[in-house]
């Protein structure tokens, strides 16, 4: 078996208690990585994942230790080295690809010089040859004209332009051998694609192993050839990825993938119940007994071991796989449609907004004026009605959370309107709202770990809300706050914790009641599942939906995930540079023909399915400001048309169901390209 | 469907937090023998009139300047009066001076952190200026003015040592603020229309108080000593009330040949200091609150 270049065996790593019980973080992991192979790794926060990459290249967190078993890279046991002969292999052998590369640079070295530091340590080249080699690394991970890159500081790139910098570092040493701990889970769409497509020329040109840790399992999809299951510290499911992602024979992978926003598929996905069981809890019996839908007496009393499917070459631990139902047969989500009722009695009204960062001089200050001719955001025209879900969508810096920010009141706006009710104009000043406006319009955040006072308990938290709005006291509070757990499907114990004591879709949950508790008309919600394990997603979004049933309250949805906003929304706005390029139906944005900027999104998402690939057709250059003139999006549009669209502000075009696209091409002409494209894609 | 996220009834109830922080502080011998000490010093405080062997103001010249005997333990100093009695009895003043210096000191230096913290800008900035005004003032030049001017008694003392002492936890409240104010539940709050005092009361005080407690222990030993050398100037508790510092001052030219006058009063001022010092760092450790890597300020 030479061709095997890491070999873990029976690896078991854990902690001491206080009370001095050893608990195992990785449970007994038997994993090889062959050469040339790409091996993904695939579970939710706290299933051992990261412990596991870091444990390969013989690093073992402060706190934790190796119970039993090696890790075995060339016939050496890393974890018993020491770090002196580490070192040696670290960097030439075995490279690290960190989640945040923008915290793993230097910010006050020049990115050449950084590379440079890490050809020295790890190679015998001369001066000469490294400034070549830099180059080389440059151009391989594909950032363009490599010798201004080199002379760039770490903050003069963007996010993307970070992670391969990281990658080139990774490289410098020529590593048999490479980690990568969530690559691109900070990045925009798009970016993300471009990365992965990087590391997919890397793997095939190079010859390198990879491990590609993450939660994401679209992204594990298109990188890897065969995929690695957690949960709880165990691998339950190893194989091939075609055979694990397109069918899965563990419970776990099954329902996972199914709680997956899909964009060929139309609703809600199905929710997975319950959570992980925490590290000190497992005792006897199948880790994922308590959520299984095919568990028996056998699971409760017995651990499964990890089997081998000689047919299928797919390793699996669990043991009645066999009555799992074909997992290809369900090909539609059970919960239809997400919003039911819909009026045509518009509720908010955004009228020519438009919001600056820009810091104002003396006299605009003291006047209380705001002055740009570029604004962060401008001209945003949204007509929002009762009862109707819209999602603005876009990739970092689009403004879409800017926007929210001004309809709760948090921003000062330079120009237009919010009009709520048709006849309320809603000041920017938060005082200067009324208090019922305010109760009307209640924000739900990303990280519930942030929204909630984590000195609070969960009945101080509901309690702000009843008290301020509707002046609650004693028992008549304690039951509404009873009643808005119920609600959010939490029961009354939940009351005397502490956000500390709750699990991450627990805290969301806490978060939807607090917002729910003003009795709404709009809930604003930014990016409320990104935060989120998979499968918890899927539950927080089918309690939106349950919500928005009994309150009938309207929904206004920030998300990056353009799946999870085609799940959920009636309209969808997509935004590019703090400026609308298209707005119409769910259905009709996510379908021909639609603006350049929408179609290179769309094109950018990755599904979990090995066989569908990203369609890239436009780079994933940064822009810091919106042009001055003419179409926002001319910096990236790969269909550009030349002087027209970099000196005139395009116009709305409008085409079936009010669906409006800002593009200077003309609406059927677009519609014809884009069909014409996809075919060709398809064919080839 | 999963109606009910978890079905676990059985979570246990949560543990008070006050015994819980107790318990961390004397689980580490340096947090059990600051918390003895400052135990032990506030009980002698209290029961000391009850327990005193002699009268601490009985005068008498043919007992000047004895060595510690059994029944002059600590000796007797110039006047004649017992060290023992007047030591017991000297910390009472001091301590109670300072003990509501320092919760004078915690309430404005700490609210007033908080509001600047909050409301930020032009306000935050002129505050702050004063602040930084006040710290330059040497302080006990400052203090015997007061003195000088509204006398020396305990009403004048204690609202003028918790507005010196004060200045510093305005810093730490700020910071502690500021860690804070980003957070989304403060934007939420706000969002939702609270008042500033709803904010500052509901959302940032039981996040800060913490950083503000430790901060407001370590100003306690500060003033003390602070205290101490008023009474060692002459400033502080007018005789012939028995006091460490002022005990410290008269006997401070016979340390020559009557070193036990002097030992005993230093012993206890300084053992309650470093009693409260070390309290306080086991306070912050029990907390959470970091003093060795993160300073407060």
């Amino acid at each position: 078996m030479n061709d095997i270049i890491q070999q873990i065996s029976n690896l078991s790593i854990g902690f001491k208690s206080k009370k001095g019980k050893e608990i195992s973080i990785l449970r007994k992991i038997n994993l090889n990585i062959k050469k040339g192979e790409t091996v993904g790794i695939v579970g939710e926060s706290g299933s051992g994942k990261s412990t596991l990459a870091l444990a390969m290249m013989g690093f073992v967190k402060q706190g934790l230790f190796t119970i039993d078993g090696e890790c075995k890279f060339e016939n050496l046991n890393l974890l018993k080295m020491s770090n002196k002969d580490l070192e040696e292999i670290r960097g030439r052998k075995i490279a690290m690809i960190p989640q945040n590369a923008g915290q793993s640079l230097t910010p006050n070295l020049k990115i050449g010089y950084q590379i440079e530091e890490a050809l020295k340590l790890h190679t015998k080249l001369n001066v000469s040859e490294r400034q070549k080699k830099i180059s080389e690394l440059l151009n391989k991970v594909r950032l363009p004209s490599p010798e201004t890159i080199a002379l760039r500081y770490p903050h003069e790139l963007s996010g993307g332009q970070q992670q391969r910098v990281a990658i080139a570092m990774a490289l410098a040493g020529n590593p048999n051998l490479l980690l990568l701990d969530e690559p691109t889970t900070g990045l925009d769409v798009t970016t993300q694609a471009h990365v992965l497509e990087v590391l997919k020329d890397i793997a095939k040109d190079t010859g390198t192993s990879m491990v590609y840790v993450s939660h994401d399992l679209g992204a594990i999809a298109q990188v890897s050839d065969r995929v690695v299951v957690m949960y709880a510290g165990e691998i339950v499911l190893e194989g091939p990825v075609r055979k694990i992602l397109k069918d899965p024979i563990h419970p776990y992978a099954n329902g996972l993938l199914k709680s997956i926003p899909k964009l060929s598929l139309k609703g809600l996905p199905n929710s997975m119940p319950g959570s992980q069981p925490q590290s000190d809890k497992i005792e006897i019996g199948c880790s994922f007994y308590e959520r299984c839908n095919i568990s028996s007496e056998k699971c409760k009393k017995n651990s499964p071991e990890l089997n081998y499917l000689e047919e299928i070459d797919v390793h699996v631990r669990c043991f009645n796989f066999k009555d799992l139902k074909d997992f290809n047969k369900t090909t539609e989500f059970k919960n239809n449609e997400f919003s039911e009722k819909k009026t045509s009695e518009n509720i908010l009204k955004l009228n020519n907004l438009s919001i600056s960062y820009a810091k104002q001089n003396f006299i605009d200050q003291f006047l209380g004026r705001i002055k740009d001719s570029n604004p962060t955001v401008k001209d945003i025209n949204i007509e929002i009605n009762k009862g109707e879900t819209l999602s603005l969508v876009g990739e970092s810096g689009s403004g879409k959370s800017t926007i929210l920010k001004s309809i709760a009141g948090l921003l000062k706006i330079q120009d237009g309107k919010i009009i709520f009710n048709e006849k309320d104009f809603l000041s920017d000043n938060l005082k200067a709202r009324s208090p019922n406006n305010l109760r009307a319009i209640q924000l739900i955040f990303q990280n519930p770990d942030e929204s909630l006072n984590p000195s609070h308990t969960v009945e101080e938290i509901l309690s702000q809300p009843l008290k301020l709005y509707f002046n609650l006291q004693g028992q008549e509070l304690k039951k509404n706050i009873s009643d808005l757990l119920q609600k959010v499907r939490l029961g009354d114990f939940y009351m005397q914790r502490y956000p500390r004591q709750l699990s991450g879709g627990e805290k969301q949950r806490v978060a939807v009641a607090r917002a729910f508790a003003a009795n709404p008309d709009i809930i604003l919600c930014d990016e409320v599942t990104s935060a989120l394990d998979v499968s918890v997603q899927a539950a927080v979004l089918d309690l939106l939906k349950q919500l928005k049933k009994d309150f009938n309250t309207t929904y206004i949805f920030v998300s990056h995930d353009l799946a999870v906003v085609k799940a959920i929304s009636d309209r969808v706005a997509v935004l590019y540079q703090g400026r609308l390029c298209e707005i119409g139906l769910s259905e009709s944005v996510y379908k021909f023909p639609s603006h350049p900027y929408t179609e290179v999104l769309l094109g950018a998402v990755l599904e979990p399915d090995p066989d569908i690939k990203p369609r890239l057709i436009a780079e994933d250059i940064v822009e810091e400001r919106p042009p001055e003139k003419g179409c926002t999006f001319q910096g990236r549009c790969p269909r550009i048309l030349g002087d027209k669209c970099k000196n005139e502000t395009p116009p709305w075009q409008i085409g079936l169901n009010g669906h409006a696209i800002r593009c200077h091409i003309e609406i059927n002409e677009l519609d014809r390209i884009q069909k014409k494209e996809l075919l060709n894609g398809q064919q080839k | 469907m999963n109606d009910q996220v978890s079905i676990n009834n059985n979570i246990k109830k949560n543990p008070s937090k006050f015994f819980e922080v107790i318990k961390t502080m004397v689980s580490k011998p340096s947090g059990l023998i600051g918390l003895s000490i400052v135990c032990f010093h506030i009980l002698l405080a209290i029961i000391s009139p009850l327990i005193t062997p002699h009268d601490f103001k009985a005068i008498n010249p043919s007992l000047m300047l004895l060595p510690p005997s059994s029944e002059y333990w600590f000796g007797t100093d110039h006047l004649g009066r017992d060290v023992f009695t007047r030591t017991i009895l000297g910390g009472r003043v001091a301590i109670l001076v300072t003990f509501f210096g320092s919760l004078i000191a915690l309430t404005w230096g700490g609210l007033l952190g908080i509001f600047c913290g909050l409301v930020g800008g032009k306000i935050d900035d002129i505050v702050m200026r004063i602040v930084d005004a006040f710290l330059a003032i040497p302080w006990i030049l400052a203090m015997l003015l007061i003195v000088s001017i509204l006398g020396t008694s305990i009403n004048v003392l204690i609202p003028a040592l918790g507005l010196f002492y004060g200045k510093g936890i305005v810093r730490v409240a700020r910071a502690a603020t500021h860690d804070v104010i980003a957070k989304d539940f403060i934007v939420s709050a706000r969002a939702r229309g609270h008042s500033n005092f709803s904010i500052i009361w509901n959302e940032i005080l039981p996040n800060v108080r913490d950083a503000i407690l430790v901060e407001g222990a370590m100003r306690w030993s500060w003033m003390l000593l602070g205290f101490s050398s008023l009474s060692f100037l002459g400033f502080g508790v007018s005789p012939p009330t028995p006091d460490w510092g002022l005990m410290i001052s008269n006997a401070r030219g016979l340390m020559s040949f009557a070193h036990w006058a002097v030992l005993a009063p230093i012993t206890c001022l300084s053992s309650l200091i470093i009693g409260i010092n070390l309290s306080a760092d086991a306070f912050a450790k029990a907390l959470g609150i970091d003093r060795t890597t993160k300073a407060p300020v």
